[in-house]
């Protein structure tokens, strides 16, 4: 499959009154067309930071992508001004928020909320946009599309919304669909059924999914690689299978003790203890260190390498290096 | 809406009723008559004007009467201008009023909402602390303060603008400015705040993650939102323009409707400061009136809410 983006040691920090916040230090994951990529990890890790980098919406300043590449069909964005990302955002590459509830504009009609990209970015005339906003509400599964353009969004239901939002992010035929928590503010019912919505339209489009999460249960449901996140670093990577089967790291492995089993009914769950570090100063070692069962000397002094498992997975932490092996086992 | 407009509108006729009792009552309760200054007349002259104007009559009679007059917009003569009636004076001074209002309430809006706008995209800079000082002397500075220092400095001292009357285009800036910094300072602090916050609205974000310009956010997006809060209290902004006019005619000798109100009310001239009091509150009410539906119109969420509601 076609390699769509190439994301290499993305860093971005926030400059604040209190110093700098290291959100995202270091962050390298391709995508491929047709791909579902989901990056998991705890509140505050850099997922959305990350996210709104690749299109270039952190809020700058005090936001700044310091360090880094992301390359979108082997074109370099870092270096692009805002009015050359201007045509890149919402044609080539869109964006899905966590709440439905706010991403609309309460003062505009859904019919002017869907067509506007579309207007902006192709040469098309009112009725090509009307023809092409209907078609969409249709594939985003909204009932009676023609009435529903004259209105509001405070006249749809929170699942109702989001799907005119995924309408809205997938209009101008996008090759790359960012999804930040799309589905976390709704109940589960809805929840399960915005999911499906995402695998047919990958199915008819073959566009290409980033979606943030902190729901593993949402992962395992719509995933085809994992990246789980920690402090502002992908921690360990790897097809959905061998995260879920194999887990390197302490951290994945953690996050996968603390989410409830069907299959293993009756064991405890294990929430992992301590909060992630602070990232004003993040730690020059393993940012784990502090709350890990296995934690070593090395851990706390020194980031670990990475081990590659497979091809696609990977893991950082200590534990796989052969010297702390050899060490171990003598 | 139609349910909701006729029930502000029965709303309008009761507040109008209401501040006309409250005026009547206030006038009455208040000891002396037009006549007591003039020593000159004799008692029997006196009882006689009395009567000519109903004051001989008892409260009860007289209130019928002036709702009447109120009911039929005909507030009858002036006591102390034999030759006007009240209808007189306000046509010929309330349009001078209103020219010097709606002049001062447009400039404010417009220079408010841009001032507002520019210092929330400024957020923090320099043109922001500039635009933001200019809104809080403008709050703090009392209109009749402002109007002598610009006649002082600009007529007087500089002497590129007249000092008074409302003869030209020349003549209207210096009043102009005088009532309207005031408002001008309200409005754009309000926008600014409003402004701020809606810019970190996720409505907002989603317009940049659609590769809209900057200007198309600010304005479709932003704007209609923010001005929200502004439309609210244009209402209030409007009641203190309006009673600012009266200071400031007084100032400028603007031959509008505040010097006859403010001169009735020291001649002790009934009808000419019960038809003034009735006519302005009317007409705020109304003005009030037009400001909610207006806001119905730039909200969809309230129309439905009240249709709901009601
Ligand atoms: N505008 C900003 N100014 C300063 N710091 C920021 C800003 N935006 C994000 N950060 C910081 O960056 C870090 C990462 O935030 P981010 O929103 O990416 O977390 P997240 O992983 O998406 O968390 P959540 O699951 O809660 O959405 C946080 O520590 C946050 O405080
Ligand atoms: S590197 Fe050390 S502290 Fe970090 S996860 Fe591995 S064992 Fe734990
Ligand atoms: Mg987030």
């Amino acid at each position: 499959m076609e390699k769509i983006l190439e994301v290499n040691d993305l860093h971005v920090s926030f400059l604040t009154y209190g110093g700098e916040v290291k959100a995202v230090r270091g962050v390298s994951f391709d995508l491929h067309k047709g791909e579902t990529l989901a990056i998991v990890g705890e509140s505050g890790c850099g997922k959305s930071v990350t996210a709104s980098s690749l299109m270039k919406l952190i809020p700058t300043p005090p936001g700044k992508i310091s360090q880094g590449s992301i390359k979108f069909k082997d074109r370099e964005l870092v270096n692009l001004s805002d009015k050359q990302m201007r045509k890149i955002r919402g044609v080539d590459i869109s964006m899905i928020f966590q709440d439905p509830m706010t991403a609309l504009n309460p003062t505009l009609t859904i019919g002017t909320q869907l067509t506007e990209g579309l207007k902006q970015h192709r040469n098309i005339s009112n009725k090509e946009a009307k023809i092409k906003a209907l078609e969409m509400l249709d594939l985003v599964g909204i009932p009676y599309p023609e009435e529903r353009l004259k209105q509001y969004p405070h006249q749809f239901s929170g699942g109702m919304r989001q799907r005119i939002v995924i309408a809205i992010a997938l209009i101008c035929e996008p090759d790359l669909l960012i999804a930040d928590e799309p589905t976390t503010a709704l109940d589960v019912t809805i929840q399960a059924q915005i999911l499906e919505l995402f695998e047919r339209i990958q199915q008819e489009t073959n566009v290409a999914i980033i979606l943030i999460t902190h729901d593993l249960g949402v992962v395992a449901k719509v995933a085809d690689r994992i990246a789980v996140m920690y402090a502002g670093k992908i921690i360990e990577s790897g097809t959905k299978h061998e995260l879920f089967y194999e887990p390197l790291h302490p951290y994945t492995q953690g996050l996968l003790n603390s989410i409830p089993r069907l299959d293993k009914k009756g064991e405890k769950l294990e929430p992992i203890d301590g909060t992630p570090p602070d990232l004003f100063s993040p730690p020059q070692g393993c940012p784990f260190t502090a709350r890990c069962p296995h934690a070593m000397v090395a851990c706390e002094k020194v980031y670990p390498p990475r081990y590659q498992a497979s091809e696609e997975h990977y893991g950082e932490c200590w534990l796989y290096d052969e010297r702390v092996k050899k060490y171990q086992s003598s | 809406m139609l349910k909701y407009t006729i029930k502000r509108f029965l709303l309008m006729i009761m507040t109008i009723w209401i501040i006309a009792t409250l005026t009547f009552v206030l006038m009455n309760a208040i000891p002396g008559s037009p006549f007591n200054e003039e020593r000159t007349s004799n008692e029997a002259v006196q009882a006689n004007l009395e009567a000519h104007f109903n004051l001989d009559q008892s409260p009860l009679v007289q209130y019928a009467g002036y709702l009447k007059s109120i009911a039929t917009f005909d507030y009858g003569p002036s006591i102390k201008k034999p030759n006007d009636s009240v209808n007189d004076l306000l046509s010929r001074g309330f349009p001078i009023s209103a020219e010097l209002g709606i002049i001062s309430v447009t400039v404010a809006l417009l220079s408010g909402v841009v001032l507002g706008v520019i210092a929330a995209l400024r957020h923090n800079g320099i043109i922001d602390y500039l635009a933001m000082t200019i809104a809080v002397l403008g709050i703090s500075i009392p209109n009749f303060v402002l109007a002598t220092l610009l006649i002082q400095q600009l007529s007087v001292n500089a002497g590129v603008l007249p000092v008074a009357t409302w003869s030209s285009p020349m003549h209207m800036i210096l009043p102009t400015i005088a009532l309207a910094t005031g408002p001008m300072a309200i409005i754009a602090r309000l926008t600014r705040s409003s402004m701020l916050e809606v810019l970190t609205q996720d409505y907002i974000k989603m317009a940049r993650a659609k590769g809209l310009s900057p200007m198309t956010i600010i304005v479709k997006h932003a704007l209609k939102n923010a001005l929200m809060p502004v439309v609210t209290i244009m209402g209030t902004i409007l009641a203190g323009v309006l009673t600012g006019t009266f200071v400031i005619e007084k100032i400028f000798a603007i031959p509008g409707m505040g010097q006859y109100f403010v001169e009735s009310i020291n001649q002790r001239d009934y009808p000419v400061i019960m038809g003034t009091t009735v006519f302005y509150s009317a007409f705020l009410v109304v003005i009030l009136f037009i400001v909610d539906i207006t806001y119905g119109f730039l909200d969809p969420r309230v129309k439905i809410h009240k249709e709901e509601g009601n």
